[in-house]
């Protein structure tokens, strides 16, 4: 009797490690987390518009329908990133999640503070190369450290009323999202 | 042949209770630091880089970006205030004022996180839409027939959540329930 006892004790303290290592291991093994299900819709390194969600299809669960939305999947192994957005009338927001879907960072267009949300991402490696001279003229520039080489950033604009979506829909679709030296070509 | 009985049977008790508590931590949302107001919950921290290995298997398991705080904050409810599960067949009452912030949206899902089909394809109410008594507070009347005043459809599902986002709010982690985070009611008014 005390045999089967210390066995169904033994059984439950390795259950509780089957629990533990299940949790851990699952957010690596899982193959319809959010960042899986925008690989094959969206390149990398350029924002694509999300559709909005309805009820038939939507890209992930648990969607605004009040927003709209469109992401840049990044991959910074090749530099650097510049992420420049257009403020909507209403509210804008861009939020940066690592390859994991885990939130690192988030800014809105109140705490941009111009008409535009000009961000510039990077790894902490590339933060630390940066010239000490660039550092000055960057005191004006907003850098994102990036914990991961991949991610996805959010690009979301708020219609608070129906009639308004398209005018939301215009100023993510006008976001920009590329490589910073391909940026500086272009300028 | 006592001992691999033995063995067989640790074996199979650690299978039911490891695999069996990781899938009620998932289906019940485990994460911890819940900020619970009433039939609200919200997890400030799941969307933050501190969001702990329950968070991140319940992101990872249901597919979702969650919002991230700085941008905004998710509460959920799947019941009234009393702890009935929200019924689509019943009318239910949102009433009251909500914390500050710049913006609000409520949305209506169905268990899977997906939005419910109905005939005026309303799927959320937005701060900005809400007609309000003078006193500044709102009632949204969730049912699934047409009502006077802020109507939100339920579409006739037997079970549904709601979700209400604040946007550009104070309303974080360091949050605690009281008088500076009001939330509206959740009442279930009449049932067929």
């Amino acid at each position: 009797m005390i045999r089967w006892l210390l066995l169904l004790f033994g059984g439950a303290l390795l259950g509780g490690i089957v629990h533990l290592a299940t949790i851990i291991i699952l957010p690596r093994t899982a193959t319809q987390d959010a960042y899986s299900r925008l690989t094959p819709i969206a390149p990398v390194n350029t924002v694509t518009s999300l559709p909005e969600p309805t009820p038939e299809k939507s890209v992930m669960p648990l969607m605004d329908p009040a927003f709209a939305s469109a992401i840049c999947r990044y991959d910074l192994s090749k530099g650097p990133m510049k992420l420049t957005v257009p403020v909507s009338l209403a509210y804008t927001s861009v939020s940066f999640y690592t390859d994991r879907d885990i939130a690192y960072y988030a800014i809105n267009d109140r705490s941009a503070g111009r008409r535009n949300i000009e961000l510039d991402l990077m790894t902490v490696e590339q933060h630390n190369e940066m010239p000490e001279d660039e550092e000055i003229t960057a005191a004006d520039r907003l850098i994102v450290e990036s914990p991961t080489l991949t991610g996805v950033i959010a690009i979301r604009a708020l219609a608070p009323d129906p009639g308004l979506m398209p005018m939301a829909k215009r100023a993510v679709d006008a976001a920009r999202c590329q490589h910073t030296d391909v940026a500086k070509d272009a300028d | 042949m006592r001992l691999l009985l033995g063995t067989l049977f640790a074996l199979a008790v650690a299978a039911a209770v490891g695999l069996g508590a990781t899938y009620f931590a998932l289906t019940h949302n485990a994460a911890f630091g819940a900020l619970r107001i009433g039939a609200w919950t919200a997890w400030p921290k799941t969307g933050t880089q501190d969001a702990d290995p329950y968070a991140r298997a319940e992101i990872a398991r249901t597919g979702r970006l969650p919002v991230a705080l700085g941008d905004g904050v998710t509460f959920l409810a799947s019941t009234d205030d009393k702890g009935k599960r929200l019924d689509g067949r019943c009318d239910v009452q949102i009433v009251g004022v909500t914390p500050a912030a710049r913006f609000w949206t409520l949305t209506l899902y169905n268990r899977e996180g997906e939005l419910v089909p109905n005939s005026i394809n309303r799927y959320a109410f937005t701060s900005q839409e809400i007609v309000r008594r003078g006193d500044g507070s709102f009632e949204i009347v969730v049912a699934p027939r047409a009502n006077a005043g802020n109507w939100l459809p339920t579409g006739g599902v037997e079970r549904y959540t709601l979700a209400l986002r604040f946007y550009d709010t104070a309303v974080g982690v360091a949050t605690k329930e009281g008088r500076e985070v009001p939330m509206p009611a959740v009442k279930t008014r009449s049932c067929p």
